[in-house]
């Protein structure tokens, strides 16, 4: 496969997993499954960055794609420090009932 | 190669869709696994070995262990009783093991077939890799480092709040 063939389907390929997270993001109530959609989204990013610089056989892509991992590694443990505290707060992980909270 | 990247791809795509369809998280997690492993194939036939590899251990090795680990925490109760039994009598682990069945195919013929090891891209390995990172980015590495520790800090400060309330409610 060409340089611009495979350029073109990895970002069809990205985009098509960026969209299905954002539809979990948009569609789930549960806490874990809004942190995994995101978890999707994030690797979309990086598929895009990492087809990108293979196309123009550069290794910054590779390099964008492990700062997304570490950005990613310390937002996983954020969010589910904050699951954890909100299961505990409000006894459940929906983010309708969440979203009541105040101050 | 061109059918290896569509059948990877196709992989990744469907067991995505399952992740955001699921009911039971421990069956998105799997199908999330899945899908971190079909990215990874793609990787790997795009010509990037090192972030096929650093995507397989820590995307889906390390993060995925932090949310498995999380959600076992949350299933505790009676129910769990009902969750063991439907693991060993349900056919729930199948789809995610045939999907990855498929990928450790395309694992297997990428090694046994040694000439189809270069599909015409050049590959981009960790020396090029690192040696970039170390001398260009090396504000973002730092950068990169204040993040992560950000990160823990955060992630102990609200886990230690957790655990502290409790106690002063028993006293």
């Amino acid at each position: 496969m060409t340089g611009t063939a495979s350029l073109q389907f990895g970002l069809m390929l990205a985009t098509v997993l960026f969209l299905l997270g954002l539809i979990g993001v948009l569609m789930r109530r549960n806490l874990i499954f809004v942190l995994m959609s995101l978890e999707i989204m994030f690797n979309a990013a990086g598929l895009a960055f990492v087809v990108a610089g293979q196309r123009w056989q550069q290794a910054d892509g590779q390099i964008m794609f492990l700062f997304i991992l570490a950005v990613t590694g310390s937002e996983v443990a954020l969010g589910l420090a904050l699951a954890l505290a909100a299961r505990h707060h409000f006894g459940t992980l929906d983010t309708d009932l969440i979203s009541r909270m105040r101050g | 190669m061109t059918i290896l990247l569509h059948l990877s791809a196709a992989i990744a795509v469907v067991s995505t869709i399952l992740v955001i369809t699921r009911l039971n998280a421990v069956h998105a997690l799997l199908y999330l696994v899945v899908s971190l492993l079909a990215v990874a194939v793609v990787f790997f036939l795009l010509g990037a070995p090192f972030v096929a590899a650093l995507e397989v251990i820590i995307y889906a090795g390390a993060i995925m262990v932090l949310f498995v680990f999380v959600v076992m925490m949350f299933n505790l109760g009676s129910e769990i009783v009902d969750h063991e039994r439907l693991i060993f009598q349900g056919p729930i682990w199948v789809l995610p093991g045939l999907l990855a069945l498929l990928l450790l195919l395309e694992l297997a013929y990428l090694i046994l077939v040694p000439a189809t090891a270069n599909f015409g891209v050049a590959m981009i390995g960790p020396r090029q890799v690192g040696i970039r990172l170390f001398s260009v980015y090396g504000l973002a590495v730092e950068l990169a480092s204040f993040v992560l520790l950000s990160g823990l800090v955060g992630a102990y400060h609200i886990g230690r709040r957790y655990r502290a309330v409790p106690e002063e409610r028993g006293r």
